[in-house]
């Protein structure tokens, strides 16, 4: 195993599928000459030139729509935005065409292309600029949103994007591209749709995925000293979500806390809850917990961030409020 | 870049050879050092850590906002991009609240929701500060078709970056907004850079100017170090608008000094580009108008630049000062209606 920042697992899920197949190649802007607003693509134009790794204007909708058009012939696009907020811009040729393109051409059209970029709140950026977007477009059949929360999973969910011949979205995160991680010295892919039980316990099952595991971690060791076994399910993708894998560790716990860094309403801790009052009903022994962002824009000033995000202090509290204990 | 020299207009203020009077000639010298004078604490308050968010500095950009300010009416609408510190300078507001703002304070002029992107101020029309790029394109557009359909005489500028300038939103608004004679100016704030990216990296047309002709727009390079430069061309657009003759595209060429951000190493230019620009200071130039022209003695110029020193010093004791926000007020200001029914858990 070696230590990697998650900005390198992404990179190296890149560049080692770049090596292999021609048809790959990154665009988005900053990428090639400015390695990356993040430092993610940083020394892939020295590998792979001006071909394989370009650089574009700021036109979300136009390189988006190119990449789908590229995609729709032949080639493997790897497209970059700087964040998901700006994304906002490209959402038509995401959802009106790449997400579509095979069904409305009766099958004849597939669409290889993975999306990825910062996704979520990094700090005091405003409304704009902190959006979490995973739920927005899990909602969209046609499209897979996967959702990497260290950079194994980063390393392993992007190869298994790029070679992927439906679109994929990869949420990462500013606040992640730092993170460190061990990965395996040789290759390894992880199948996408597959979560993860990070950690196993015996009396709730806390459900989650990207960024904001780092907080549920932080939750679960205040927990465990208190001597409360958490069961920790990382989705890694939320479209697909693996269902089974819930209902199984609810099966064994009866309880169910969901951390979403999103907004309440259509979410896809709103989406767990259903499934789970569905399938699991006989077995949930307490109404199922979330602990989300506010209901609001995410506000520029420090107090309303706080205020506004799920915290530790929360968790644990929607924690203990499922196991009727103060 | 060069930039071809505009033809002066007749001009009722003048008062001198120089084209302007000595009032105006102080009053952009003692606006732009404010400006920069702010800028430059606000930089290394930053580094400091006494606020978050991203920091976009103007500063070498301050002739644009001092020029645009000078020739504007009252009535004018204002709307620009995330890099907005010096907008509401020139406009007139008071720096402290703007420095509140960056600080995330009660006082700020967007109460401390909207941070460093995001200046708003009803009082004299700046309706933003955005944080995503080429947004206000359209949105300029918008805020002059609505004062045409009032049937009111006011006139929006809209500034916009270079990179900006490569959106699409861009070409559906020029084609609409001339279409319908829009009373809009819009202002490439051409710093030659978006990011680390070079104009020249985008485009075929490094004349940005040509955007416009393609909608028979008029269009013309402007010296964006030269405050007199953008105020005429302003002038003469602004005229073009409230005329009913509608939008007029400016290349103001400028540059800014500092990286893009606070966090920008500027690995994509010379030392030597950022001195040659230095030389062409904006603040620079009009000092030495000033002096050249003893416009002003070098006691009065002494006194502005410890009026500016006491401005800054009083924004920064003003914004640390000032009240933090209350949590409650995160479900303030989202919907106008009182009773919104959040979702709360
Ligand atoms: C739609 C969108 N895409 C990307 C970004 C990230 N971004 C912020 S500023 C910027 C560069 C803009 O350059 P320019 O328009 O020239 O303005 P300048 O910073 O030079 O004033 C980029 C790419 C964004 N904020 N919004
Ligand atoms: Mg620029």
């Amino acid at each position: 195993m070696r230590t990697v920042q998650y900005r390198e697992a992404l990179r190296e899920a890149m560049v080692e599928e770049m090596r292999k197949d021609e048809t790959v190649f990154l665009m988005g802007e900053e990428v090639a000459e400015y390695n990356g607003a993040y430092k993610v693509s940083q020394g892939m134009l020295d590998e792979f030139g001006p071909k394989r790794v370009i650089d574009t204007p700021i036109a979300e909708l136009g390189f988006a729509g190119i990449a789908v058009g590229a995609a729709m012939n032949g080639l493997r696009p790897i497209v970059e935005f700087m964040t998901w907020n700006f994304a906002l811009l490209a959402s038509d040729q995401i959802i009106n065409s790449a997400a579509k393109m095979l069904q409305m051409s009766g099958g004849q059209y597939s669409c290889p292309i993975v999306f990825r970029g910062g996704n979520g709140p990094a700090g005091q950026l405003a409304a704009t600029h902190s959006q979490s977007f995973e739920s927005f477009y899990a909602h969209v059949p046609g499209l897979k949103v996967v959702t990497p929360s260290n950079p194994y999973d980063a390393k392993g969910l992007l190869k298994s994007a790029i070679r992927d011949n439906d679109p994929v979205l990869i949420m990462e995160s500013e606040k992640m591209y730092g993170d460190k991680g061990e990965i395996p010295e040789g290759e390894y892919l992880i199948p996408i749709g597959k979560a993860e039980v990070k950690k196993k316990g015996d009396h709730i099952t806390i459900v989650s995925f990207g960024k904001i595991l780092k907080v549920v971690q932080e939750a679960v060791d205040v927990l465990e000293k208190e001597g409360v076994s958490c069961e920790v399910i990382d989705l890694r993708s939320v479209r697909p979500i693996d269902y089974d894998c819930l209902v199984e560790s609810i099966k064994k716990t009866n309880r169910c806390v969901v951390v979403e860094e999103s907004w309440p309403l259509a979410s896809i801790s709103g989406e767990i809850a259903f499934h789970l009052q569905r399938y699991a009903f006989d077995y949930l022994d307490a109404p199922v917990m979330r602990v989300m962002q506010a209901d609001t824009p995410f506000a520029f000033s420090k107090v309303l961030i706080e205020e506004a995000l799920p915290s530790v202090k929360r968790i644990i509290d929607a924690v203990k409020s499922s196991l009727y204990v103060r | 870049m060069p930039a071809t020299t505009i033809e002066k207009p007749v001009n009722k203020k003048q008062k001198n050879d120089l084209g302007f009077s000595k009032k105006q000639y102080l009053k952009w010298y003692k606006d732009m050092l404010i400006m920069r004078k702010i800028e430059e604490r606000v930089g290394h308050l930053y580094i400091q850590q006494k606020f978050g968010g991203f920091c976009h500095l103007y500063i070498g950009q301050e002739a644009l906002v001092a020029g645009t300010a000078s020739a504007c009416h009252k009535d004018d609408k204002h709307i620009t991009a995330y890099r907005d510190h010096a907008h509401p300078i020139a406009l007139g507001i008071h720096p402290k609240f703007m420095v509140a703002e960056l600080y995330g304070k009660k006082t700020g002029m967007s109460k401390g929701k909207g941070g460093s992107m995001h200046m708003f101020s009803k009082d004299v029309n700046l309706m933003g500060g955005h944080g995503i790029v080429g947004a206000q394109i359209p949105m300029g557009a918008g805020i002059a078709f609505a004062d045409q359909y009032k049937g009111n005489k006011a006139v929006t500028y809209c500034s916009f970056g270079d990179g900006a300038a490569r959106q699409g939103a861009l070409h559906e608004t020029f084609n609409m907004a001339m279409m319908w004679k829009l009373p809009v100016v819009f202002i490439i704030e051409n710093n030659n850079y978006a990011m680390g990216t070079s104009v020249k990296r985008t485009t075929n047309v490094e004349d940005m100017s040509e955007m416009g002709k393609s909608y028979h727009m008029p269009s013309k390079v402007v010296d964006g170090m030269s405050v007199e430069a953008v105020h005429h061309a302003i002038e003469e657009a602004s005229e073009r608008a409230r005329k009913g003759d509608g939008p007029t595209l400016l290349d103001i060429r400028t540059y800014r000094y500092k990286g893009h951000s606070m966090s920008d190493p500027q690995k994509y230019r010379t030392k030597d580009e950022v001195e040659d620009y230095k030389g062409k200071d904006p603040i620079s130039q009009v000092l030495k108008t000033i002096q050249t022209n003893k416009l002003a003695s070098e006691s009065e110029i002494k006194k502005i630049q410890d009026d500016v020193k006491a401005i800054v010093e009083e924004s920064v004791v003003f914004a640390e000062e000032s009240p933090e926000l209350e949590a409650h007020e995160l479900y303030e200001d989202v919907y106008t209606q009182n009773d919104y029914p959040f979702i709360k858990e």
